[in-house]
Formats: C-alpha cells, structure tokens, sequence
C-alpha cells in the first residue's frame, strides 16, 4: 500500500482533491426533484450493490425459502380452491337474492297499485303430470287461499286456484289444456275463450271467422268467468288465421314470460277497464286502472255470499249500483231481474215466464259499456269455469243467473 | 543508438530546465499574480469588453504548473485559484463551488506532469500549451457543467479554438513577463 502510494503519489494526490471537490460541490447542488447532488450519487453509488447483494441472497437462501415455501403450496392450492367454489356459490346466491328481492319489490309496488286484493305467493314446486301444467304455491287455506281463485303477475294472468291445501295450494296454468278463461281483444273488443293446449301458447277459441284479429292484438281477461279481474292481460296474438268454424287464434301468455317465482292470488278481484289498443301499445305497464276507492259495505243481496277475505261477492241491488254493473253478465242478470220485478215473476218458482222481448223502462235499462271507471267489487270465485261467450241475442228462456255453488 | 540520444537530448534539456526553473516565484508574486489575474478577469471586461476572451488565472495555473515542475504543488495551485474564482463567479447552484477548482486541478497537474517531459521553455511549446490547455479548459468545464449540473450549456467549438489563439498569444508575452518576476 505504501509502494503503491509513494509510486503513485501524484495521481493519488489528484484523485484526492478531485473528490475532496466533487463533494464540495455535491454538497452545494440541487438536482431536479430539489434533492442535493450528493444524495443522488450516494443512492445511485450505493443502489447497484444491494441490488447486487438481493440478487445473490435471492438465488441462494431465496430458493432454499421457496422449495420450504412449496411444501405447503399443493393444500394451500386445494385449500383455495375450495374457498374459491365456495365464494362462487355464495356470490351466485346473492346475486339470486337480490333478483328475488328486485323480483318481491316489482310485486309489491304492483300489489298496492292495483285495485284488487291479492296475495303474494311463491311457487314451491310443479304437478308431476307430463302434460299438465301445474304449480304449488307455498299459500293454501291457512293464509286465506281458495279454490277458483285468480292467480296473477304484474304482467298478466298466470292462472286459477285448482285445490287448497291448508299450507299450499295448487295452482293449474293458463297453459294447461283444461285452463278457460273469457276473454276479450283490446282493439276490436272481440270475446272469447282463452285455452291452454299443453304447450307455451294458448288459443283463443270461440271467435268467428269474420271477426277482425290482427297479429300483435292484445287480449285481456273480460271478467265473465267470475274468476279473473277484468282487464289483465293475458296474452299477445301471436298467429290468427282462418279455421273451420271459429278463427284460430294463438296467444302468447304474457303472465310468466319473465319467469315464474313469485306470484299474486287474487282474493279479492275489482274489474278494470280494458285499455284500447294505442294505450296498451303505447305504454303496455298501463294496464290496470288506478287505485279505485273501497267499496262500501251493504248488504248482501238473495244470491250473494262473502268471500274469503269478507268481500261482499254480489252485485248490488240499489239502482245507482247499475252504473257499476262491468260484465255481459252482470247486465245480463240486472236485466232479466228487473223483467221479472216488473211482471211479477219470481225466479226458481216455476210457472210463469217473463217476457223477455219486452222494453225496460228507461230509468233501468242497462248503461253502455264501461261508460266509468269500474269500481265493482268481483265476484267470489267460482268452482268450474262456465263457458264464457255469452250468446247474443238472448233467448226468452229463464237463466239462473246465480252461479253453481 | 539514435534512440539513446535523442533521450538523453530529451533528459538533458528537461534538466536544464528545471534547474532554470528552480528559481521560482517569490510567495508574494505567488500570491499576488493569481490574485491580480482574477481581478483582472472580473473588473477589465466591465469596461474594456472585447478582453473578456482573456482567461488570466487558466494561464497562470498553466505557467505556475510548467515552471515548478512538480504535479503536486501544480494541482494545488490550480485548486486553489480555481476554488477563488468560483466563489467570484456567482452563487446558488447555476455555478456552485468546485467547478473552475476542478478544472484548473487537472490543468495544474497536466501542466506540471508535461513540463517534466519536455523543455516548456520554448515559446512555441508554450504557445501550443497555452492553446490547448485552454481548449482542455473550455471543454471540461462544459462537460462537467452538462454531466453533474444537468446545465444545458452550448460549446461553440470555433468560437472557442479563436479564444484559445487568442489566450495563447497573450500567453507567450505573459510567460516572459512571469518570468522576469523570479529575478
């Protein structure tokens, strides 16, 4: 070291006051992030080397580390596999219950929003049938549920109340080849009998050839079955073409083609209006009437009986109720009523028979059709559905218009 | 044997020269010529502009390294006017201390360390050193102002080879001049 030092004095002498300088001036300079000089080269001097340094401890007590580490890597591996298909399960039943829950709150706004008194319900399970299109809802007796009541979506009918249970009920689809329901074209007010055929689409049957239907028609249920509101929707004309007898119209149910889980039973149905085409087109949510005030309690009529909600299922005798009266039916019944009332006759005794042909008086005749918003309460729930046209003209024979207990 | 000759020629001037040389600048003049080079520098371009080529304390460091032969004092010597004249020549990082300090180390060194090879007596040898420790000069002091001060300073090559003509002339006079002051 001393014969390199003396040997090489000068050069050590002027590498020494080079430093001594570069320091000196180190010391005074700022570089651009305001950091002096001799900082940076201090870092910069010093940086290689311990990456040199983390490079070499890397490669030999780092992989040592990692063969250790490794042992453990294959349950670890199995270990978050599982946790991952766990959280994958867990995410997609959140994700469904927050469907359901959008699913629940869609039904509960419709619930308040419409004028007739429903009941939510869940579907459980399906009929065991090949062919028949049945459902269980987890509602029966218990919670109020009946035989013959309606059973609805906010975007239609779904179907009828086939057998109560005291926690369930089944429920038959308007799909199912035994489902009837009457109902009634929104454009040309064309009646008919909605059936199910057993598959997706149900018919309409019962329309004459020369009546006008035209693809893309909606048809809502007209109320003379007693069983479904008037005024829901039940299906969209699919296929019109001509038949032997009657047209033969295919439908599209409109009631569960957003799928099938939760559902309303009607306990107790109020008519609305049909809407006419350019309203259903326009705005299809627009189906049902608003909120129409309660009805008030009277008296049950000769005929009438309460529901199972305590609904008064009759249609009221007082004159200004006529206003009220919604269906063919209904008209139909207050007219042959008020004939007898005015020639003395009395229905179910035998005997004589009212003329039929004769004029009503003014006073009592029958309003046109839908003239008002309806604000009538439905009738119970009838046990088989009756064959819905109602024939016109009206043969002089006495009806019995009570329905079949 | 020509090669024998030509060193020996080579070692005997060097000799001769350096014993010439050992009469050196008196501690005052040592002091004071420095001194009057950087005031010169500083005060004579305010008045007197087109001197401002004139580098006075570069060929002083260069004279004081080829006359005491030695690198040693050399670089010291041209530390220490270098360190003066960086502390005249501003403040703040645009010219921080130690710039022309190192600069004129390595002319001092370089200076001296070629004085003990050849005979510096010689005014053309002289003429040509004075040039190119000028150049030496210029171009050092740009690169270090570009590599460690990140100072986006030009260097004007032609420019710069005129003021190093220039400083050599006045060098070879100066050199006289010094040289009188060791009688």
């Amino acid at each position: 070291m001393d014969f390199l030092l003396s040997r090489y004095r000068n050069l050590t002498a002027l590498l020494l006051v080079i430093l001594a300088q570069l320091v000196l001036l180190a010391c005074q300079v700022k570089s651009n992030q305001d950091v002096r000089l001799i900082r940076v080269w201090a870092v910069t001097a010093v940086t290689p080397m311990a990456r040199m340094l983390e490079f070499v401890r890397e490669n030999t007590v780092g992989v040592a580390e990692n063969y250790f580490v490794l042992v453990n890597t294959r349950s670890d591996n199995e270990r978050l596999k599982g946790d991952l298909g766990r959280l994958k399960i867990e995410n997609q039943f959140l994700k469904t219950e927050l469907e359901t829950a959008d699913r629940v709150r869609a039904l509960a706004a419709f619930q308040q929003r419409t004028p007739s008194r429903t009941l939510a319900a869940r579907i459980i399970g399906t009929g065991t049938g090949a062919n028949s299109r049945v459902v269980f809802i987890d509602r029966g007796s218990a919670a109020g549920v009946m035989r013959g009541m309606a059973v609805i979506t906010p975007d239609g009918i779904v179907g009828k109340v086939l057998a109560a249970y005291p926690t369930a009920s089944q429920v038959l689809l308007v799909t199912d080849q035994t489902f009837a329901a009457g109902v009634i074209s929104g454009k040309n007010r064309i009646h008919g009998t909605l059936k199910g055929i057993g598959q997706n689409k149900v018919i309409v049957d019962y329309v004459q050839n020369e009546e006008k239907v035209e693809p893309g028609e909606m048809f809502y249920t007209s109320g003379d079955d007693r069983i479904f509101p008037k005024g829901m929707p039940a299906g969209k004309v699919s296929v019109v073409r001509q038949g032997r007898t009657f047209r033969e119209i295919f439908l599209v149910p409109v009631g569960f083609q957003q799928g099938l889980e939760e559902v309303l039973v009607v306990t107790g149905g109020v008519n609305s209006e049909i809407p006419d085409q350019a309203t259903a087109t326009a705005n299809p949510a627009m189906y049902m009437t608003p909120q129409a005030e309660p009805p008030k309690p009277g008296p049950a009529g000769p005929s009438g009986s309460t529901g199972p909600s305590g609904v008064t299922g009759v249609v009221n005798t007082d004159p200004t109720a006529i206003s009220n009266l919604t269906t063919d039916a209904d008209r139909l019944r207050q007219k042959y009523k008020t004939m007898g009332e005015q020639q003395g006759v009395k229905y179910g005794e035998g005997g004589k028979i009212p003329n039929f042909n004769a004029d009503l008086p003014s006073a009592v005749k029958p309003p046109p059709q839908q003239a008002k918003p309806p604000v009538v309460q439905a009738k119970p729930p009838v046990q088989t559905p009756p064959p819905v046209p109602v024939p016109e003209p009206v043969k002089p024979e006495p009806v019995k218009p009570e329905p079949q207990p | 044997m020509s090669e024998y000759t030509s060193d020996s020629m080579l070692i005997d001037s060097a000799s001769v020269a350096r014993r010439r040389a050992k009469k050196g600048l008196r501690p005052v003049w040592m002091l004071l010529v420095p001194l009057v080079a950087i005031l010169f520098q500083v005060y004579v371009p305010r008045f007197v502009q087109f001197l401002g080529f004139l580098e006075l304390p570069l060929l002083v460091t260069v004279y004081y390294g080829l006359m005491n032969r030695s690198p040693i004092p050399g670089l010291l010597y041209g530390c220490a006017i270098g360190l003066t004249q960086d502390s005249l020549a501003g403040a703040g990082s645009q010219h921080p201390l130690g710039m022309f300090g190192i600069v004129k180390t390595l002319v001092g060194y370089f200076a001296a360390s070629v004085s003990l090879r050849f005979d510096v007596t010689n005014p053309l040898l002289q003429f040509v050193l004075a040039f190119f420790f000028f150049f030496f000069h210029q171009f050092f002091f740009w690169m270090m102002s570009r590599a460690l001060l990140s100072q986006q300073v030009d260097f004007n090559v032609p420019q710069t080879m005129v003021f190093g003509l220039l400083n050599a002339v006045v060098a070879v006079p100066l050199f006289v001049l010094l040289d009188k002051l060791k009688e």
